[in-house]
């Protein structure tokens, strides 16, 4: 062979094989993302398609949830949790209301702030969503088949309840603890109707651990632990090596009680106080601490009847730290320490140093040795305190001003976001090595991967959670919605793809693969397991009963009439129940239903569902009521009326439907 | 050297085609989701309407037990709508099944919203009524039993 054809040969081979493989890899490897002129493809989800993720948002003082769809950021819906919501019903029916009984009374607003998924192994299993009242101490469960608040239970003995509700690795407990210390009755503490001044003396902070049942996801409160009144701030449960421990930071070691700003912002380190939950929950059955007296709500769906019922509890197990040797530290942290994450195998703990320009992180296995050594500068409250070298693994330099969050990709990276310097992060997660920073806009709170808090990130999208919106979007007067920001984190340097409004404020989130949550959704209730004491399952089961001054309607509702749709005889001083079941048995066919005058919200039923709202008339007349969901083309023709007559009227009752009465 | 040239530029274009047959594929799935397949029905569909039951039925005498069973059926998931010898929300079903085949009123029990959407007929009876025919989620044996119910109903029936 020549080496002219011996040359062609390897030329024209060669062409072949890098055409081959310039095929397959076009055809096989995914777009990347990173140097991308048009961002907007990277977020674009197509009419008719769907998000890849479930973005749940706290919504702050809203006190409800909010769905996002990412990459896109679209909203997809709003959970009401803490906060009655009018246009649907939810904490006004009959059925619902007393979801917001707490023992103050019924409290109709919360503050949502963390969102914590339930976990299977570390990781997200798509059963529940816990989150917390900061204001009333209180945890809800949402259900993820429904989307709906299934229970919430009150804590006592705590307040300013922001560093709550976080899962253990396997949802065996939530934990919720006690930011603004509170004086506590006897024999916790000296009684609660003491002097402000007296903090130092009287205070007290709780550390709460509420047992999940596996199965129903019932809450209770397995038990409490006293703590120095220092303000408990954020926290999160180990993963893998540490999944027996959980961390919370806390700042406020100064126990100033006013003007925190300045006095609570003295000491140049505060604390992380870390739990072995294990060990406090052997000690709790071990029948260690004390059963105090106090009353707190459990609210929750009744699984037969759908009905919401109170249980008023009256008492709980609370351990000292004396009862919990060898399983309580604190270790030291810079300077009013905000956020503490875990990274997914569990062996590291980053805080945000808030005051400090450095992000400290410690090492589980480093503490675990200090523990063994008693590697101690002496104790707070019975608490020894593990010294900061010890545990330390390393503090990331110029993290940024205003440090408050850390989160992880799974990939070997840790972010931190920055509230004063609006910035994001990225560094070496074995050695806080600064590998990127990208501005964001503006103020960052917390910030979100999806699976962020477990074994396995998902590490492709984080979000940014900003805390002041500004110029971002078309001004809305004086008030706005927040601003969000998503970055591609897929490649070396974090991308900008989108800015998205949200509702309320949220503090904290949790992306959800779709897949996890999709399938399996509770499309419309099943008529014939409908167990309200007041359904009616069939039209001709419709029916008005009075009962004295009080009566029952028995309603039902489909396309596109309300049976009965006529009724008389109701008078004034009378209380009506109007207990209305939708008979449809398919998805997306909900009715509405509102009376005219109503001291009361109006209600959305759900196929297959029994809602009942109260009304009082109060002056006689004719009182037209409507579908307010618009269910077919003859929704507009989805009307009824009652008539009201006065007090000593002696017009009998009755009622149809398609007949005079 | 000709042919391994050749069989190279076959294996690349072998390639490409896998490439792009996947992708059309895909496109093809994606119209296929929001595209209204109206048109074309069989004489089979014309007749026995479009849904589950894709054979014709030959129910013979009326069963009264089973029509006993499709009375509380019937008042329990159709009478909302639905009354015999009269026009309600929807059309008097006194002889349906002597205008329709019983696989026709099996079908559109068991597929309303595919009926009303594909079915000529039952499209022409959605212009009419107006309201869409709800979709009970009945079984298939729920709905025979119904059938037989308005079978019993129904005067000219072979009783």
């Amino acid at each position: 062979m020549s080496i002219y054809k011996c040359l062609k040969k390897l030329y024209v081979g060669g062409i072949a094989l890098l055409s081959i493989v310039f095929v397959i890899s076009g055809c096989n490897s995914p777009k990347s993302k990173i140097g991308s002129e048009d961002a907007a493809t990277d977020v674009y989800v197509p009419p008719g398609k769907h998000d890849k993720y479930y973005s749940f948002m706290s919504g702050g003082w809203t006190g409800n949830v909010s769905v996002y769809g990412i990459p896109s950021g679209r909203h997809l819906y709003t959970i009401p949790v803490f906060s009655q919501t009018p246009t649907n019903g939810y904490g006004y029916t009959e059925e619902t209301k007393s979801m917001l009984n707490t023992s103050f009374g019924f409290v109709p607003w919360g503050d949502t702030h963390h969102v914590q998924p339930s976990k299977t192994n570390g990781d997200y299993d798509g059963r529940w969503i816990f989150i917390n009242d900061r204001n009333t101490p209180r945890i809800a469960r949402i259900n993820l088949k429904t989307f709906r608040t299934d229970e919430i239970i009150e804590i006592p003995n705590t307040a300013g309840q922001h560093s709550s509700a976080f899962c253990s690795s396997n949802t065996e407990y939530i934990s919720a603890n006690t930011e603004y210390s509170i004086p506590l009755p006897k024999p916790l503490g000296n009684g609660v109707d003491v002097p402000i001044k007296s903090y130092k003396k009287n205070f007290h902070g709780t550390i709460s651990l509420i047992k999940v049942n596996q199965k129903t996801g019932e809450m209770n409160i397995g038990f409490q632990i006293e703590v120095p009144p220092f303000d408990y701030d954020l926290g999160r449960f180990g993963l893998g090596v540490s999944k027996d421990w959980v961390f919370y930071t806390c700042y406020n070691s100064e126990e100033a009680h006013t003007l925190l700003e300045v006095n609570a912002s003295q000491k140049d380190k505060d604390f992380v106080l870390a739990v072995n939950w294990k060990k406090a929950e052997q000690a709790a059955a071990d029948g260690k601490g004390q059963l105090v007296s106090s009353n707190y709500d459990h609210n929750f769906r009744d699984p037969e009847t759908g009905v919401v019922k109170t249980e008023v509890m009256k008492q709980v197990r609370v351990l000292q730290t004396s009862d919990l040797k060898g399983a309580i530290y604190y270790m030291p942290a810079p300077k009013s320490p905000h956020g503490i994450n875990v990274s997914p195998s569990g062996e590291y703990i980053a805080e945000g140093g808030k005051l400090s320009t450095v992000v400290p992180v410690e090492s589980f296995s480093k503490m675990q040795n200090a523990i063994q050594n008693n590697d101690t500068t002496g104790s707070l409250g019975g608490i020894p305190i593990l010294k900061y070298e010890s545990v330390l693994a390393y503090e990331v330099k110029n993290a940024g001003l205003g440090p408050l969050h850390v989160e992880y990709d799974g990939n070997g990276h840790g972010y931190n976001s920055d509230f004063i310097s609006s910035e994001i992060v990225k560094w070496d997660l074995k050695t806080g090595k600064v590998l990127d920073r990208h501005p964001a806009y503006y103020s960052t709170g917390h910030l979100t991967v999806a699976g962020g808090d477990t074994r396995h990130p998902f590490g492709e999208y984080l979000i940014a959670l900003n805390k002041i919106t500004k110029d971002r979007y078309l001004p809305t007067g004086p008030e706005m919605f927040a601003g969000e920001q998503l970055f591609d984190i897929s490649g070396n340097k974090m991308k900008l793809l989108l800015d998205f409004p949200v509702e309320g404020e949220p503090h904290n989130a949790a992306e959800i693969p779709a897949s996890l949550i999709d399938t399996g959704q509770v499309k419309y209730f099943k008529l014939s397991d409908n167990h309200n004491p007041y359904v009616t399952r069939k039209e001709h089961d419709a029916k008005v009963v009075r009962n004295g001054k009080r009566v029952d309607v028995y309603m039902t509702a489909i396309r596109s009439h309300f049976t009965p749709d006529n009724i008389e005889g109701i008078k004034v001083g009378d209380t009506v129940y109007m207990h209305v079941t939708n008979i449809e048995q398919e998805w997306d066919i909900p009715h509405g239903f509102a009376m005219k005058g109503n001291l009361n919200a109006g209600m959305l039923i759900m196929p297959g569902e029994t809602r009942t709202t109260v009304w009082k008339p109060l002056q006689p007349g004719v009182y037209p009521f409507y579908c307010t969901d618009f269910c077919s083309a003859l929704h507009q023709e989805m009307q009824g009326y009652v008539r009201v007559s006065p007090a000593n009227s002696d017009i009998k009752l009755s009622y149809g439907t398609n007949k005079d009465i | 050297m000709e042919r391994a040239i050749i069989v190279f530029f076959l294996i690349t274009a072998f390639l490409s085609w896998g490439c792009s047959s996947n992708k059309k594929s895909k496109e093809q799935k994606a119209d296929g989701q929001t595209e209204r397949a109206d048109g074309g029905l069989t004489q089979f569909q014309i007749e026995n309407g479009i849904g589950p039951v894709t054979k014709e039925l030959e129910p013979g005498p009326v069963n009264d037990e089973m029509a006993a069973k499709g009375k509380e059926l019937f008042d329990q998931n159709c009478s909302s709508c639905h009354k015999i010898g009269e026009r309600y929300v929807g059309p008097d079903l006194q002889d349906v099944t002597s205008r329709r085949t019983p696989a026709y009123v099996m079908n559109m029990m068991l597929n309303p919203t595919g009926m009303t959407q594909k079915h000529p007929t039952a499209h022409k009876l959605l212009e009419k009524f107006a309201t869409q025919m709800a979709n009970m989620h009945l079984t298939r044996e729920q709905a025979r039993s119904v059938l037989e119910y308005l079978r019993s109903v129904n005067p000219n029936s072979q009783k």
